[in-house]
């Protein structure tokens, strides 16, 4: 086990630069999610990490020691890629064995270490099955025992579960979890899909175009989202945004409509501002912002509607359930605690 | 809009008679007599009937000009004794081992070299596929000259750079010959071996030599355990029909020694060809050819059933 440190890490493909400096601290035992929309370089960075990217500039340390020039075999770590990427040719046995027999262990040392990650993964009755034998959560599976055998000092996940069907992927993000929390190893996992960075992860990295747009964890995240990209990235469905500005002590929007600002923000006056609230923050209030039902999406616990405010779209979800038709009006406020702004230029956080 | 004034009449699709051909059409199994005839056809008069010929006048002793009786099991009986014919297989045999050997030695070396990222790297691709473009016989003169005893370039260039002061033998003793003849196979031969393989290469996933990577291999050892296992079934393919190709092989051995000198370079199908059509005992060299029937199957089971199938690949449902 060991922490992991990336200080101002640079990656360009030819003259194209993908990683504008990252820097990263991960602590030992950490489980850190790196998250962001495709073509972020979160792939990128993970795969420097492993080695199998050249590093353009910066430095990667792993357990206090610089890695930059070390082959990916002497960095001890282990890596589970998006397609498993298990040795077709060889059985299950052989393919959680081979990096085992490769550096000479032992046959018992072999047969227990396998022994043993296929009883953690609940593998033991498949250890003579060839890869396409497997379904797909048991091929997952075996590329995460392959990974154990070798008690690495770091875990990567390189998109695991992005090939699973959606059922599957629940109980393998439960599994994943409950697997670091028995290893207690240090974790990196990469992923486009913020419900996995908020469900598994200690810490999310939210990364765009190359750059970290804010380190946290999930619920800080959620709760103070440093600027608009992570307020629209982080939660479902997305942060309804408002441009507009600070008008007589309350936000009015581009058609007009007035909302309330939050007690203690720092907006001045006439500034131009986004005006950032959750779709579950919307509360039904007949006395609010008057608006127009437009869909309506029953889910069972809640009530998704979109709703037309003038001409801008605001997503609701109200714990309520509402029969209401369309073109029908609706009454709603927000939760003024939980309003976010944000600056109308620079999309920081006011 | 006036759209209300003139409302649109609903377009209905019109119900169609069907004509007796094209009931006739629909009727499956005339459907599928109809589409395969083609085919069998071809199959039939160009691929069935003459190997039946062929067969037919290895038990015959129609020579050209008269039509022969059947004889059995005679013209087999008269091979068994006949030592050109041993020749003929013994150097059928030797050319496709050796051939067979260098071919897929070089060519999997070329192929893999092809595989990584090398400038001009298409470019190069297509120069490879260059010689399997020219026609054999084309080729095969180029050879006779390169192989000339007066003219050789080989022999030229030796002698400008000192190495020797005589021209090399190369078509004219019966070993050297056949090794000549074995060289101009290979150099014909390893184009389409190293693009086969080269295909077969690039259908292994980048991803597996990154955990190959990962988990501790050296460059030896990725091509041990994952290059060359994947590689197999692609191999044996591509195997199975270089031993064809080379064990029937005519035009190169044809056009560069006619099986001499002194018979040392026959092959089967030169022998057959030669005591066929220029000999005119149309029987037994039908017989000659016929003879290379048992050695082709062997071969192709061999390498069908020795190296293709696996049961990693056979595996159930994909999901």
């Amino acid at each position: 086990m060991a922490s992991v440190e990336i200080r101002d890490v640079r990656k360009s493909f030819g003259s194209f630069p993908v990683l504008h400096g990252v820097s990263v601290d991960i602590a030992d035992g950490e489980f850190v999610v790196l998250v962001g929309p495709s073509g972020c370089g979160k792939s990128t960075l993970l795969r420097m990490l492993a080695g199998l990217e050249n590093i353009t500039g910066g430095e990667i340390s792993i357990g206090g020691r610089v890695v930059n020039n070390v082959p990916p075999k002497d960095r001890d770590i282990a890596m589970v890629f998006q397609n498993y990427a298990l040795y077709p040719h060889m059985t299950v046995m052989r393919n959680m064995a081979f990096s085992l027999k490769l550096a000479g262990a032992p046959p018992d040392v072999l047969d227990s270490e396998v022994k043993g990650a296929s009883k953690i993964l609940g593998l033991d009755q498949l250890l003579e099955r060839f890869p396409r034998q497997l379904s797909g959560g048991q091929r997952q599976r075996v590329a995460m025992g392959r990974a154990i055998v070798r008690h690495p000092q770091v875990f990567l996940f390189d998109e695991p579960l992005s090939n699973l069907d959606a059922k599957l992927r629940v109980a393998m993000r439960a599994e994943i979890k409950d697997l670091h929390q028995r290893l207690n190893v240090t974790t990196v996992y990469v992923t486009h899909d913020q419900i996995e960075a908020m469900t598994m992860a200690d810490k999310i990295v939210v990364m765009h175009q190359g750059r970290i747009e804010q380190i946290g964890a999930p619920l800080e995240l959620y709760d103070r989202p440093a600027n608009l990209f992570v307020a629209g990235f982080i939660g479902s469905p997305a942060m309804n945004m408002l441009a507009g500005k600070i008008s007589a002590g309350a936000f009015l929007d581009a058609g007009g409509a007035r909302w309330p600002l939050p007690p203690g923000h720092k907006a001045a006056e006439g500034a131009a501002v986004v005006y950032g609230i959750r779709p579950e923050h919307l509360l039904l209030d007949p006395n609010g912002v008057q608006a127009r039902v437009h869909v309506i999406e029953p889910t069972g616990s809640e009530t998704q509607v979109m709703l037309k405010v003038g001409e801008t779209t605001v997503i609701g979800a109200f714990r309520e359930r509402i029969s209401a038709k369309r073109g029908e009006p609706l009454g709603i406020s927000p939760d003024v605690a939980l309003v976010h702004l944000f600056d109308g230029e620079t999309g920081k956080r006011i | 809009m006036d759209m209300a004034a003139t409302p649109p009449t609903r377009w209905v699709r019109p119900k169609r008679e069907l004509g007796a051909i094209a009931k006739l059409f629909d009727w499956k199994p005339f459907l599928v007599f109809i589409c395969l005839l083609p085919a069998v056809g071809l199959l039939l008069v160009f691929l069935t009937y003459p190997l039946g010929l062929g067969i037919w006048l290895a038990f015959t002793d129609t020579t050209i000009g008269r039509s022969g009786r059947w004889v059995g099991l005679e013209n087999f009986e008269f091979l068994i004794e006949d030592r050109l014919w041993w020749n003929a297989v013994f150097y059928s045999v030797f050319y496709t081992g050796i051939a067979t050997v260098l071919k897929f030695g070089l060519g999997l070396w070329l192929a893999l070299l092809l595989n990584h990222h090398l400038p001009f790297k298409s470019i190069l691709r297509a120069i490879i596929l260059l010689p399997w473009i020219v026609p054999t016989v084309l080729s095969a003169i180029a050879f006779w000259w390169i192989y000339d005893p007066q003219f050789s370039i080989i022999s030229y260039l030796l002698i400008e750079m000192g190495l020797r002061d005589t021209n090399v033998d190369f078509i004219n003793t019966p070993w050297p010959a056949r090794w000549s003849l074995i060289w101009a196979n290979v150099w014909r031969g390893i184009p389409f071996v190293a693009i086969s393989l080269l295909a077969g290469l690039q259908t292994i996933s980048p991803s597996l030599y990154e955990a190959a990577m990962l988990d501790g291999t050296t460059g030896w050892q990725r091509f041990r355990y994952i290059t060359f296992p994947m590689l197999l079934p692609i191999l044996a393919i591509v195997m199975t029909f270089s031993i064809i190709f080379t064990f029937t092989d005519f035009q190169l051995v044809y056009a560069i020694t006619r099986g001499g000198p002194i018979n040392s370079t026959h092959l089967l199908a030169t022998l057959a060809f030669q005591r066929g059509i220029p000999g005119g005992q149309l029987g037994e060299g039908a017989a000659i050819a016929v003879s290379m029937i048992p050695f082709l199957v062997f071969a192709t089971l061999f390498s069908y059933y020795a190296l293709a199938r696996r049961k990693w690949q056979q595996g159930e449902s994909d999901d």
